[in-house]
């Protein structure tokens, strides 16, 4: 293997740009996102970079009421099935999160992406977070 | 592998303390080694799970620490083990492996935690440090909200619908605090009912706050030693019959997290190594942390089918006269969580149902007993099988 096909900083600033990139492997086809070392679903390293259809479908959520510091509770984490095939988590936006029941699930959702500010607690870097908005 | 056993355990009380690790884990390590008829010097080597020293007590490289206290020899290895809540059970886990392979003879395992000092935001936010850093903690998961995650998935997929999945939820915390109640050493010692859980305040939805365990300050230890030349040094030794510990990284990565990959894994080879089957297990020490996690635990040991464990639970399968009683010391719901310890205090709680000494909460004839541990968001699972020997 030389090199990473596809590193943490180059996710997070293809987000930053609109674009969801991720891994197809040419081994099995199977898409990896977000991005590692391996492929997802064979386990090999034979990976190239794309463009991955930025769609998807609720799989289930919660409401945090109660979040870690530099959040502010309440607010809905997912995770979302992409058409693609990973499972991928996020933040469902554009709900009242008191409003959010289990028929949100099965619902399909656009996935985009936004920075989080840096965080002291890790190393300072900032952080990138999926996003996820309802379609239908 | 040689056959290994458990010579002696020892536990502190659960709760809040202003004692430090260091502290805790010689009380606890003391019984230990009193019940096991040896001294800190026979000890060879010390594999300890601790997790979030260095927030707690700003206390790094705590394994040496806790050897010296202990005035243990230079040349036994103190190591800490870190896999979130399940370190003490992998800590165990590798005293039993180099026992068994001969590397040493007689060892000191166990754990230690400190959360409560944190207090609840920053310890939420450390405890959130065991999702993934880059594509789980942006996103402000917690670790209820794991498990807020997993009973919606559970309830959507086998269509149970909301209100049955929690009250079956319930049940789970009413049956483990009245477990608990029986428990001199637990944290919580007090009854609650179906209605108290349903009326406590939302935590990560669906999750109440009597769906959670607690944060927790405590210690648990384990004498492990080789059977050959050990087992006739205490009365009643147990078997190490069965070894387990699997990994599957992040929760999307899993997908179906109620299939619990990891605990499969680890289960099956436990399973096979003591040549048994979940028919066999009498009594039962699993990773309550949340009650959904309780029941999806119950379906990946194979007790009940996958979609069932639920329904169980309300049955009352899982307690005295059900299909097998489990958690009876209480569980982390009510015995609490000290995260570091977890695994040692259950194997505490199955050494000594084993040996019959458990009074109010004895499980009649136990057997055979088992120790699940979970540790980050199902990232990883170890199980111990103990028998009599």
């Amino acid at each position: 293997m030389e090199g990473l096909p596809l590193t943490h900083a180059r996710f997070k600033e293809g987000l930053a740009q609109g674009r969801l990139l991720g891994l197809k492997c040419l081994d099995c086809g199977a898409w990896t996102v977000p991005p590692q070392a391996t492929c997802s679903a064979c386990g090999r390293f034979r990976l190239e970079v794309g463009q991955v259809t930025p769609r998807g479908v609720i799989r289930t959520f919660t409401v945090i009421r109660v979040p870690p510091a530099g959040f502010e509770a309440p607010y809905i984490v997912a995770l979302v099935e992409l058409e693609d095939g990973p499972w991928v988590l996020g933040n469902l936006l554009g709900l009242d999160p008191d409003r959010a029941g289990l028929d949100l699930i099965g619902r399909k959702v656009s996935v985009g992406g936004r920075l989080r500010p840096p965080d002291q607690t890790r190393g300072g870097a900032q952080a990138a977070v999926l996003t996820f908005n309802l379609l239908d | 592998m040689r056959e290994v056993v458990i010579l002696g355990v020892g536990m502190t009380r659960f709760g809040a303390s202003e004692l430090s690790m260091k502290e805790l884990f010689s009380l606890a390590a003391g019984q230990a080694l009193a019940e096991s008829g040896v001294e800190p010097g026979d000890v060879e080597g010390l594999f300890v799970g601790q997790c979030l020293g260095v927030f707690e007590e700003g206390q790094a490289n705590i394994a040496p620490f806790l050897g010296a206290e202990l005035g243990l020899p230079h040349d036994a290895p103190a190591s800490r083990f870190e896999s979130a809540c399940a370190s003490a059970t992998v800590a165990i886990r590798h005293g039993a492996l180099m026992v068994g392979a001969g590397v040493h003879d007689l060892v000191l395992c166990g754990g230690v935690e400190r959360a409560t000092v944190m207090g609840t935001s920053l310890a939420t936010t450390t405890f959130a440090m065991a999702s993934h850093a880059e594509y789980e903690c942006p996103a402000g998961i917690t670790f209820p909200g794991v498990f807020g995650l997993a009973a919606h998935l559970y309830a959507a997929k086998y269509g149970l619908g909301l209100a049955e999945l929690k009250r079956c939820m319930a049940e789970v915390a009413v049956k483990n605090h009245r477990h608990g109640f029986n428990n001199p050493l637990a944290q919580f010692r007090k009854e609650i009912t179906v209605q108290d859980v349903l009326e406590s305040p939302m935590i990560a939805d669906p999750l109440q706050l009597y769906d959670c365990c607690p944060f927790s300050d405590g210690a648990a230890a384990v004498v492990l030693a080789d059977a050959a030349r050990f087992r006739n040094q205490v009365a009643q030794p147990i078997l190490v019959a069965g070894l387990g510990q699997g990994q599957a990284g992040s929760i999307y990565a899993q997908k179906d997290i109620t299939l619990s990959p990891a605990r499969q894994a680890s289960i099956r080879r436990a399973y096979r190594q003591a040549g048994i089957g979940p028919a066999e297990v009498d009594v039962c020490e699993l990773h309550d942390c949340f009650t959904i996690a309780e029941i999806i635990a119950t379906e990946a040991l194979g007790f009940f089918d996958f979609g069932t464990g639920a329904a169980a639970a309300r049955r009352g399968e899982t307690t005295r006269g059900g299909r097998v009683v489990i958690n009876p010391s209480g569980g982390l719901k009510a015995k609490g969580h000290p995260i570091g310890a977890t695994g040692a205090a259950q194997t505490y709680e199955i050494v000594k149902q084993l040996r019959g000494e458990c009074g109010p909460r004895q499980v009649e004839g136990a057997r055979i007993g088992l120790v699940d541990t979970l540790g980050g968001d199902l990232g990883a699972v170890c199980n111990l099988v103990l028998r009599r020997a």
